[in-house]
């Protein structure tokens, strides 16, 4: 084994506990709770690269099976806190802040020796900052899956098509209807009924809190759009306020059919594909 | 140029169109299918748009005038099979086809204009 090696080694050995207590020092933690935590972490942290340096791990990359140990704790450590909402600067301070404990044990190690703490050092500093750089790295990955996985939930959320009865969707709208959003729901409402063949849709508005002449112009858009591919088109949910709101500003909803409430809609279209429900009175 | 052939069902004159549609042969197609009814007698007119891709207001047009054309020789048409890209696009055009009967399929344009027949039987 080379002689800055053995040095960190020792370093890291002979420190033990202490290394840990001066690197949570220098890292500056704001509660008990959070100083509690950085302990437990800087000690699994210490002991993983004191293992990996012992299996003969590569310091000068952190390529290699030797390595895998504390990677997956750097890992999991950065997405924890990544989903806590703490900053990759946060993070990878906390993992510099190893260095200045380290380097003073490599001196007391050292000695006199000026030209061999030169060069421990420089191996310890590559180490730390490799492991920094993969804490950031991994920070950032769990950030952007985390918006990957909420863009393509928002995604979704804006446009569920249900199938409702044989023959009837519906679309639920939530939210403030824009341009681009519209657009979304409307090619997938008209797709879905060429594929279903359902012969009628309902747009459910309950959710969308204001209606202007922009959303009722893609409303109608939409509406047009069903017509002509041979699909009738109810509109349901509209609230007294917006049925005030559309008529002060003169919004011509005429040729559509619109109801209060998705039930409403409902029983019309059951009415208009033919089904009755009755119910069955029974004895109490 | 080629011309979109015309089949007569019955009563029912049954138009497909699997082509791209030029300017020219819409035109074309406009007046064969106005010689086609006058010559027939034909009552409904069903137009099948299902292979149709790409439209243009051109086209939009075609459509709503074939319909006018047909509604003055007393038969009702039907534009069935419409992709929803062709309705996004003529609505974004302004086309929204007032007037023109629409279905999903060529099964249910004609059972739409049997019961048109029906009505109108009925008002006589």
């Amino acid at each position: 084994m080379k002689k800055d090696l053995a040095a960190i080694l020792s370093a890291l050995e002979t420190g033990g506990q202490g290394i840990v207590a001066s690197w949570v020092e220098e890292a500056g933690p704001k509660d008990a709770a959070m100083r509690r935590s950085m302990e437990s972490e800087a000690g699994e942290i210490a002991k993983a690269l004191h293992d990996a340096l012992t299996a003969g791990a590569d310091p000068s990359s952190l390529q290699g099976a030797a390595w895998g140990e504390l990677k997956s704790i750097l890992e999991s450590l950065s997405r924890s806190r990544a989903a806590r909402g703490q900053s990759a600067g946060d993070t990878s301070l906390f993992m510099l802040a190893m260095k200045k404990p380290l380097f003073m044990r490599l001196q007391q190690h050292a000695g006199s020796d000026s030209a061999a703490l030169m060069e421990s050092i420089w191996t310890a500093s590559t180490v730390v900052d490799r492991i920094a750089q993969h804490t950031v790295a991994t920070f950032q990955q769990a950030r952007e899956d985390i918006i990957k996985r909420q863009q393509e939930e928002l995604l979704e959320l804006s446009t569920p098509v249900i199938k409702l009865w044989e023959g009837v969707l519906a679309v639920p709208m939530i939210g403030v209807l824009d341009s681009n959003r519209t657009q979304i729901v409307m090619e997938t409402l008209l797709q879905t009924i060429a594929d279903t063949e359902s012969g009628l849709a309902i747009i459910d508005i309950t959710g969308v809190p204001t209606v202007d002449t922009l959303v009722a112009q893609h409303l109608l858009k939409t509406v047009s759009a069903i017509r002509l591919m041979g699909a009738d088109c109810i509109i349901s949910g509209i609230r007294p306020q917006i049925a005030q709101t559309i008529v002060h500003l003169g919004i011509d909803l005429q040729g559509v059919t619109t109801k209060a409430t998705l039930a409403d809609a409902l029983s019309i279209a059951l009415q208009k594909t033919g089904w009755r429900i009755s119910r069955e009175t029974r004895e109490v | 140029m080629e011309r979109i052939p015309i089949l007569r069902m019955g009563s029912v004159l049954l138009v497909t169109i699997q082509v791209d549609m030029q300017d020219q042969t819409a035109m074309a197609l406009q007046e064969d299918l106005a010689d086609k009814i006058a010559k027939t007698g034909a009552n409904g007119v069903l137009i099948d748009i299902s292979a149709l891709e790409i439209v243009d207001s051109f086209v939009g047009r075609m459509l709503a005038s074939i319909s006018g054309i047909a509604r003055i020789l007393s038969a009702t048409t039907v534009v069935v099979g419409m992709q929803p890209a062709v309705a996004i696009t003529l609505v974004e055009l302004g086309l929204s086809l007032e007037g023109v009967r629409t279905a999903l399929n060529v099964e249910r344009g004609v059972q739409l204009l049997q019961r048109a027949r029906r009505e109108t039987a009925v008002g006589r």
